[in-house]
């Protein structure tokens, strides 16, 4: 194993916590504002990759097809928080479940009716096609390193619209105190929505970056959904720091293992079997570690205690 | 008699009449449909003791049904191509034998039980339903990758298991097995709700200060009632295996979890046979809907929607007429 490649290994395991992050912080603020748990926000994820694979194959333009993303998915959020979601805040927890399960149902099958059930593809654009070379003569994907530089500045663009701007002093206004600020003249349902549509256009941006390296196809958005409840379960609901700390600690943990733990157990057993035991444990490498963060904070590692 | 009761009876008699009439119609497809219905009738059951009796809601209850259908794919697969199970650190092979087959899937979904609760529970509401998803998704992804047991393909048992003086691929015969389970496993949470247990239980759910000052401790009491909770719906996969005599990692899937949760929705939270009616309606609804159209999860999708925003006791709420069964 050499240096080179663990320094890519490290690279993707970043790439891969942040497309996680920017799922994980629309859930986590949904959950914050509003104390919802939506099971529907891989359905957005899967709107946004769709929107964005029809664009680019109408255009041909990758661009468009991001904004196309965004604004789907955005739209998508939107009408869902208004015909369905806001009659569920008031509701228990088990309610939520089963209502935005409902709408994956919905989603789904809406989708595969419009779609097909074909893949569809979403080519990188040629601009960000092929390598890149970086310090120390490492040869990494030009596509990837421009997702962990978008996410990245999405994430500080998100954490300077919450620690800056008024919508953000709402939001976290909205966190501590809900009727408070309704109290105060702050039309709350509005900013209801209004955070229910970003976090479904993270979502759906999300889904569009991942579309260019992955098959576009029904059913994409729910293991990123699982995945990012680990994440938000590590990080603490509510906290969009926790959910940008839990988000790379899964993607790193993911990647390394699957990379790390196949060679290690070549050490003790024959090449064959250490695949195979290697596979299989760092298919649930992630849960242990979630498992691990609950056995000493239950409420995760930025979680109100 | 209450309304409840004499819905109840009415259920299980329907249960047990539409498939000697199917039987006595030569319908075999008819009898395999309902087998379906009540084995997914006792998976819900099983979720609905701790969803409905202890408010514990887990989006996980796949982990035990695919652990009860891998149960039974191991031991039968072991039996059937004589190969020996465990060689070390004591002799172990495997068996066609359908009792024992549940035995160790019942005991070792309740330890599963046992260790994702001790986890889980130390968390409550949102948490929990995350956690105890993830978990079940780990499995999923376990499975997939082990290679031993056909990994993602899933593991065929070409002949059904056995029971004593039954011919088990008769299709009657096989679905009067799963008819007489499902009574038991009703009659057992029929009485352990009844018991000091069930309403410790019962209590926790609705104050777990007041449980707590009355010295018990809502988390053993939660915990328990997870790992029978699990117990039961592992039964209710090693049955589901057999029927199908296969078994694959769809069994373990996040859809398969949020299926019985909707076996439990749709007949009426916290009924002890709100699952039996939830199950048959699903598969009413898939048999029915399943032929309309192509993109059936449509429709389940709406009338989910429905029952939850307008119908929230599900099958019994509307026709006992009262919204949630106790509190």
């Amino acid at each position: 194993m050499s240096f080179i490649l663990f320094i890519e290994q490290l690279l993707n395991g970043l790439q891969f916590g942040v497309m996680l992050f920017l799922m994980a912080a629309g859930l986590t603020l949904v959950f914050g504002v509003m104390g919802l748990i939506n099971l529907a926000h891989g359905s957005l994820y899967m709107v946004g990759a769709f929107a964005a694979a029809a664009t680019a194959t109408a255009t041909g333009s990758f661009l468009l097809a991001l904004i196309a993303s965004l604004v789907f998915a955005a739209f998508a959020g939107v009408l869902i928080e208004v015909l369905v979601i806001r009659r569920l805040y008031a509701r228990d927890h088990l309610d939520q479940v089963l209502a935005t399960f409902a709408l994956i149902l919905i989603f789904s099958e809406g989708t595969r009716w419009l779609f097909g059930s074909f893949p569809l593809f979403l080519d990188k654009p040629d601009w960000l096609s092929g390598t890149v070379n970086l310090p120390f003569g490492i040869i990494y994907s030009r596509y990837r390193l421009a997702m962990i530089l978008a996410g990245l500045a999405v994430a500080a663009g998100l954490f300077w619209m919450i620690a800056r701007t008024r919508i953000g002093i709402r939001i976290r206004a909205g966190e501590n105190d809900r009727e408070m600020i309704a109290a105060l003249g702050v039309n709350i349902s509005l900013l209801h929505t209004f955070v229910f549509a970003l976090g479904a256009a993270l979502a759906g941006f999300a889904g569009a970056l991942i579309g260019a390296i992955q098959s576009v196809q029904v059913g994409m958005g729910e293991p990123v959904l699982i995945l990012a409840f680990v994440v938000i379960v590590i990080g603490g609901i509510g906290s969009i720091k926790g959910a940008f700390i839990g988000a790379l600690l899964v993607g790193l943990t993911d990647t390394l293992g699957r990379f790390l733990l196949p060679w290690l157990f070549q050490f003790v057993m024959s090449p064959s079997s250490a695949n195979a035991v290697g596979a299989s444990l760092s298919s649930m490498s992630i849960y242990l570690l979630m498992a691990g963060v609950l056995l000493f904070r239950p409420k995760g590692l930025f979680g109100s205690q | 008699m209450s309304k409840e009761t004499l819905l109840n009876a009415a259920l299980l008699a329907l249960l047990a009449l539409f498939p000697l009439g199917a039987w006595l119609a030569d319908e075999p497809f008819l009898i395999t449909l309902t087998t379906r219905a009540v084995i997914f009738a006792i998976a819900g059951v099983g979720l609905n003791f701790a969803l409905g009796l202890g408010g514990l809601v887990s989006l996980g209850h796949a982990a035990f049904f695919g652990l009860g259908g891998y149960v039974m794919g191991v031991l039968a697969y072991h039996a059937q191509t004589y190969t020996s199970l465990l060689s070390w650190p004591i002799e172990l092979s495997g068996t066609t034998a359908m009792p024992i087959i549940w035995l160790f899937a019942v005991a070792l979904s309740a330890l599963l039980a046992l260790g994702i609760g001790a986890l889980s529970l130390r968390t409550s509401g949102v948490y929990f339903i995350m956690i105890t998803l993830a978990f079940a998704q780990m499995l999923y992804y376990f499975t997939i990758s082990w290679p031993a047991y056909g990994g993602e393909d899933g593991l065929s048992i070409y002949v059904r298991n056995k029971f004593i003086g039954l011919n088990t691929m008769d299709p009657i015969q096989f679905y009067l097995i799963c008819y007489g389970l499902m009574l038991l496993v009703l009659a057992l949470v029929w009485t352990f709700s009844r018991s000091a247990f069930g309403l410790a239980l019962g209590a926790a759910r609705q104050n777990e200060e007041r449980v707590l000052a009355l010295g018990q401790r809502p988390y053993r009491l939660y915990l328990t009632a997870f790992a029978i909770s699990g117990a039961i719906t592992g039964l209710a996969g090693a049955l589901f295996a057999d029927l199908n005599r296969f078994v694959s990692p769809t069994m373990f899937s996040w859809q398969t979890s949020g299926e019985i949760m909707i076996f439990v929705i749709l007949g009426g939270v916290g009924r002890v046979f709100g699952p039996v009616a939830g199950a048959a309606l699903f598969i009413l609804l898939e048999y029915s809907l399943g032929g309309l159209s192509d993109y059936w999860h449509v429709y389940l999708g709406a009338i989910l929607l429905g029952v939850v925003l307008f119908a929230r006791g599900g099958i019994y709420g509307l026709l006992t007429g009262r919204e949630v069964a106790h509190d």
